[in-house]
């Protein structure tokens, strides 16, 4: 009796109660494609988030003034009023740190930027000309500010695509002169376009100027909140990050014990923050639609001991002609996994289907890994043999005799 | 196949000349001191106590008694379905009183056909397919399940009838798919239980008539269990049973004869195609 044989079988036994087979087939066919949904629209958000922190470039460092809490989770940028990271700091760090590349601060001001009569309500960042190296955004059109414009705090600025775009429609934007805080600029550039962050906010909504600018002609404040820095490679960013800790903790006189005034993250720190989030969330959304495949298990489990009850009589007759148990078990064992099979592959392609559609619908990114599929077809399975072996065992276990005379 | 088993006959014929007919055929089925015992509760029920039977190669043996009597129960042993308690069962030489569930499963499978009352066919499922079925747990090959599965449906009259279902057939041809299936195997021993007892009596003559030609054509062993003493008469042996004991074994000398009684009954209108298919394989 071949393996062949007994998937014939079991196809035409199925096939003989064809709704029932698929109101059983349903249960599984909702929780594989609620895992692969799920797991999908995890990943996808992981991935984005990962593609975002990988662009920024694996070199940067983040530094913050005010501490944060230890491990660095929370995205706060030190905006809470505290002095304690200057100008100076920066400088030091750029002069005494070996490991240390390029360095800038992001000094973030919420302003108007007028033309004619146009306005436009943005955030001018206040950043130093090596901005666009560490952050790797290159300048599209014209040029970024020099270092000569940052030393005389030159009122000279660079606008990203979307403020292009709304102010100068239709026309080129370098050169052209706009007015932040009551003042004249000198559009130097344009950044490339760099779209949306994981946050969903738009990037290219944004204007860079020197920070001596900034500080000194929109906000009228010294205070420096957040800088980036950027290692002299990869590999040297957590020793760039220690080193940078070590030198700050020596410039605010700080004694040994006492806690830092400031934060130094790495994007490895953000990236695993980000990622640490993302799996609990996948997991949690996983495990939910996974029990949901366990109760389509059971719902197997339940029809195939209906239908072993139900076919006695054909069991008696197909032993009294000759059919081993093993035979009889295989039978059965192999109705319940073809269900859970089928509605597992049938669950795939509605899964896959809905990864498809969730983007286009909600705009959330989704991912459809292979993990996923291959796990829910190994599951599916799992879960025919699992719940179908105690109703093979009932069938296989029936006396001939006793089983021919069943009404 | 038909071949191998005319060849068989023949050299046993040769060997037959110099014994007397009793002794002529091969034992099929040896019962010696057959026992067996039910444990219900507290109680023992002595279902067979001490059966010894020979039926050998050939002979059409009919089992009587009434409910209660153990001709089931020694139906279910000569059918490899239970056990003795006690005592040993030979059949086609090989002792099978002791073997497990699967080795019986096999035996079942080789040795044996089975024709029941009830029929018991697979519902939904083709004549050809049911037929089919014995040989699928044989390991019998694709293409020839189906040449055998044709060709013993073509030896009951059900030619043309292939691909029906059971509830598409009447009683007699259910029960004459049964008997195709019970053929299809080369069993030593058919055994058919109560194979008349939902038929009307001109369908349980033609069924009669199936059993005789298989008997009598092709030497097929066949053992019967009724009820009903006029069914009994086609056989060529009875054997009686009452309270677990054989109580009369004889020999019918003037067996009825179930072809010649079909001829002298009045026709009944049946359709046409099973008409059909009957003069079919008569013409074969």
């Amino acid at each position: 009796m071949n393996f062949l044989m007994i998937i014939r079988i079991a196809f035409r036994a199925l096939a003989r109660n064809k709704a029932r087979a698929a109101l059983t087939m349903l249960g599984i066919i909702i929780g594989v494609s609620a895992v692969i949904i799920m797991v999908s629209i995890g990943q996808g958000a992981q991935a984005s988030v990962q593609a975002q922190i990988e662009s920024m470039g694996t070199n940067l460092l983040f530094v913050s003034a005010g501490a944060q809490n230890v491990g660095g989770v929370r995205s706060g940028t030190g905006d809470s009023g505290t002095n304690t990271l200057t100008v100076e700091d920066l400088d030091a760090i750029k002069r005494e740190v070996p490991s240390v590349s390029m360095v800038s601060p992001q000094i973030n001001a919420r302003t108007q930027i007028v033309v004619g009569n146009q306005n436009w309500s943005t955030s001018v960042q206040g950043v130093s000309e090596q901005f666009p190296d560490i952050r790797k955004w290159p300048v599209a059109s014209g040029d970024f500010f020099t270092d000569a414009d940052v030393r005389s705090a030159g009122r000279v600025i660079v606008i990203g695509q979307t403020i292009a775009d709304n102010l100068f429609p239709g026309q080129d934007a370098v050169g052209q002169t706009v007015r932040v805080s009551n003042m004249p600029f000198r559009v130097a550039g344009v950044m490339a376009r760099k779209g949306q962050d994981p946050q969903g906010r738009d990037q290219d909504d944004t204007a860079f100027a020197p920070y001596t600018a900034v500080q000194k002609k929109i906000l009228g404040s010294t205070r420096v909140q957040v800088a980036y820095v950027s290692a002299v490679s990869a590999d040297a960013t957590y020793t760039a990050q220690q080193q940078v800790g070590d030198l700050l903790r020596q410039r605010h006189k700080l004694a040994p014990g006492t806690p830092d005034d400031f934060t130094v993250r790495n994007m490895s720190d953000v990236a695993e923050a980000a990622n640490q989030t993302n799996s609990i969330m996948t997991i949690l959304l996983g495990s939910i639609a996974g029990v949901s495949l366990l109760v389509g298990g059971i719902g197997i489990m339940n029809i195939m001991l209906v239908s072993v009850t139900e076919r006695t009589r054909e069991i008696g007759i197909r032993m009294a002609i000759g059919a081993r148990s093993s035979a009889v078990r295989s039978q059965f064992l192999i109705e319940s996994v073809v269900l859970s099979l089928t509605g597992g592959f049938a669950g795939i392609m509605l899964g896959v289907l809905a990864s498809v559609v969730v983007p286009w619908m909600l705009g959330w990114p989704t991912l459809v890994s292979t993990t996923s599929i291959v796990g829910s077809v190994v599951f599916s399975a799992g879960v025919g043999i699992f719940f179908g072996y105690y109703p093979a065992r009932k069938a296989a276990a029936l006396d001939p005799i006793d089983a021919l005379r069943y009404e | 196949m038909q071949a191998t088993l005319e060849i068989g006959r023949q050299e046993h014929e040769a060997q037959a000349a110099l014994l007397t007919p009793e002794e002529a055929a091969r034992p099929v089925i040896q019962l010696e001191g057959i026992h067996k015992t039910y444990t219900m509760g507290d109680v023992e029920v002595h279902a067979l106590r001490g059966i010894s039977l020979t039926i050998r190669e050939g002979e059409f043996v009919a089992i009587m008694g009434t409910s209660g009597s153990g001709k089931s129960t020694t139906m279910n042993i000569i059918g490899c379905l239970d056990r003795p308690t006690r005592g040993t069962y030979i059949l086609d030489g090989q002792d099978v009183s002791a073997l497990s569930k699967d080795e019986r499963a096999d035996i079942r499978s080789r040795k044996l056909g089975f024709v029941f009352q009830g029929f018991n066919l697979l519902s939904r499922t083709s004549a050809l397919e049911n037929v089919e079925l014995p040989m699928l747990y044989a390991g019998v090959d694709a293409a020839e399940r189906h040449r055998r599965s044709v060709e013993a449906l073509r030896s009951v009259g059900l030619a043309g009838r292939e691909q029906n279902h059971p509830n598409q057939l009447s009683g007699g041809q259910q029960q004459r798919v049964a008997i195709a299936r019970s053929l299809v195997n080369n069993p030593a021993l058919i055994l058919a239980d109560e194979p008349t007892g939902n038929l009307d009596s001109r369908t349980s003559v033609e069924v009669m008539e199936i059993f005789q030609r298989l008997n009598r054509e092709r030497g097929i062993t066949l053992v019967l269990v009724t009820h009903e003493t006029d069914i009994a008469e086609y056989a060529g042996r009875v054997v009686v049973f009452k309270d677990g004991r054989i109580r009369k074994d004889y020999k019918v000398t003037a067996p009825r004869d179930a072809a010649e009684e079909l001829k002298n009954l009045p026709p009944v209108e049946e359709d046409d195609e099973e008409m059909d298919a009957a003069e079919l394989a008569v013409a074969d």
